[in-house]
């Protein structure tokens, strides 16, 4: 007697790879992730959390990594996909590195290497649910890139990921300029984190600015934005709408 | 070389420690027609002659592009030669595809080299029996390399190799200091005196050679006949004579003496040590 139930219907002809998974939904998820270009480099920005669907599991994840020496990687969405990623591209770096031979994987390099990654396995269904924002110079030239779970890839002076898109990519395109200092970069930044930590209810209010130069990466120890939810139309947000009472 | 009982197999060392298959394979790049190339800071030369089996037909084709930063000039069984150069594409296609970059030629050529290597070592193969001049810009710089049938490479500043290359190794070799420096022109005249070199006296036309430039800001190409031929009306009239016909028959003696005392005599003793070695 056959005491278990198959996955499949009896007439199924798929085979072993019907026995297989695929990425359906995400679990633990990181919000957006700010990237722009600055005189020296790259500065790019992400709080810590993790979110467990609504809840605010995990506040200490690091969502932005140095990836050779030319690099920085910031990723939202699933946290493990993330993991996943860095294990792939930390593979990747090795075997670079063990060609000792004066040639190094560059950020744009790394950039389409990854977006080959996400395109691929979108096409059997099996996405890794990240939006990821590529950073980095080299020789000088500085590169930032994004790659969603779908393959989608492109560089910009400014990048954002989610809700970064919605929020802080009209402030980008209102306040960046060309060689911007270090410290307006990271007030520009900041300006944006904060419209993120109001509006988006998966942001937490610790976040990390990272920033990649010719000479490497620095990310800063986590910090919190000074807010402010005194605001008449926070206090009393229904007042003059129709249909309140 | 004479036939000996450790020849059979490339699997069968000799008591010397040679192996015998791949030296014949080498022995096969001698005998192809000659195939120079030499490289200064910026830009690298690839030059061969052409030499048809009659009037009627075309000659073989032993240039060939392998991206827009490198290409490959051949010497030995052109087949071979050809088989490698896809490779050699389908590597650099590849990597291009993955990282929206040009594949560094000091890795194309290590990856050629473990490819030949892998035929020394496997019973059912045979090595390749074709030299490749692999010539390429990277990020450290213009390069070019020598492939071994054997598996080795090395870099060279000027290098030639087939038939008669003797003569061109010596002229290289009497300017090989001034390459690095030279402006793409005089690269390219270089590269013609060199061919005219292995030609023994034979008129340098530019329907018997063919000549291919890839250097900063200019993707691989091979010049097209009129180019060379105009830059051989304009180095032939302004000419030095160095009577080209003393110097391959030199060269061409000590060579015989050389290949004498590599000759190996049943196997024995060691006359001279491993061209792969060297």
């Amino acid at each position: 007697m056959n005491f278990t139930v198959s996955k499949q219907p009896e007439n199924c002809l798929l085979g072993p790879e019907s026995d297989s998974q695929r990425t359906l939904y995400p679990y633990v998820t990181g919000t957006s992730v700010v990237a722009l270009k600055y005189k020296d480099g790259i500065l790019m920005a992400a709080d810590m959390g993790g979110s467990y669907g609504s809840t605010l599991r995990y506040k200490n994840v690091e969502r932005m990594k140095p990836i050779g020496k030319h690099s920085l990687l910031g990723a939202s969405g699933e946290i493990s996909d993330f993991q996943e990623i860095l294990r792939y591209l930390d593979d990747l770096i090795l075997y670079d590195n063990m060609w000792d031979d004066g040639n190094s994987l560059g950020p744009k390099e790394v950039h389409n290497y990854l977006t080959r990654v996400m395109y691929n396995r979108r096409n059997k269904f099996n996405p890794l649910w990240n939006s990821l924002v590529l950073g980095g110079v080299k020789k000088g030239e500085k590169y930032l890139g994004t790659v969603s779970m779908i393959g989608v890839n492109f560089e910009d002076n400014h990048v954002a990921t989610g809700f970064g898109n919605h929020l802080a990519r009209p402030i980008l395109r209102q306040d960046w300029h060309e060689n911007l200092s270090f410290e307006d970069g990271v007030k520009l930044l900041e300006k944006c984190m904060r419209v993120l930590l109001y509006r988006d209810r998966s942001a937490i209010n610790k976040l990390q600015i990272a920033k990649i130069t010719e000479e490497g990466v620095t990310i800063s120890q986590p910090y919190s934005l000074k807010t402010y939810w005194e605001f008449s139309a926070f206090a009393n947000p229904a007042q003059g709408a129709v249909g309140t009472w | 070389m004479f036939r000996n009982q450790y020849d059979t197999d490339v699997t069968t060392w000799s008591p010397a420690g040679r192996l015998f298959q791949v030296e014949y394979a080498m022995e096969a790049v001698k005998q192809g027609s000659a195939a120079i190339g030499l490289r200064s800071k910026t830009h690298i030369v690839l030059g061969c002659v052409n030499k048809a089996n009659s009037e009627l037909s075309s000659h073989q084709k032993k240039i060939f592009k392998v991206d827009d930063h490198i290409g490959v000039a051949i010497a030995g069984l052109t087949a071979d030669g050809r088989v490698l150069s896809r490779y050699m594409r389908n590597e650099c296609i590849n990597y291009s595809f993955t990282y929206e970059s040009p594949l560094p030629v000091g890795r194309l050529v290590v990856q050629l080299a473990d490819k030949a290597q892998v035929c020394t070592q496997r019973s059912w193969k045979r090595p390749y029996g074709v030299g490749l001049l692999v010539a390429g810009l990277d990020e450290s710089g213009a390069h070019l390399y020598y492939n071994c049938p054997s598996g080795n490479y090395f870099e060279y500043q000027a290098f030639a190799i087939g038939s008669r290359s003797q003569a061109a190794k010596t002229y290289l070799e009497r300017r090989f200091k001034n390459f690095s420096d030279s402006s793409r022109d005089n690269l390219v005249k270089d590269a013609l005196m060199a061919i005219r070199e292995t030609l023994q006296g034979e008129t340098l036309k530019s329907s018997i050679c063919t000549v291919a430039v890839v250097g900063v800001g200019e993707p691989f190409h091979i010049l097209d006949q009129e180019t060379v031929q105009q830059m051989i009306d304009a180095f032939e009239i302004v000419g030095e004579q160095e009577g080209p016909a003393a110097e391959p028959d030199a060269a061409a003696a000590a060579a015989a003496g050389q290949e004498a005392a590599a000759a190996d005599q049943g196997g024995s003793t060691e006359e001279g040590v491993a061209p792969m070695d060297i």
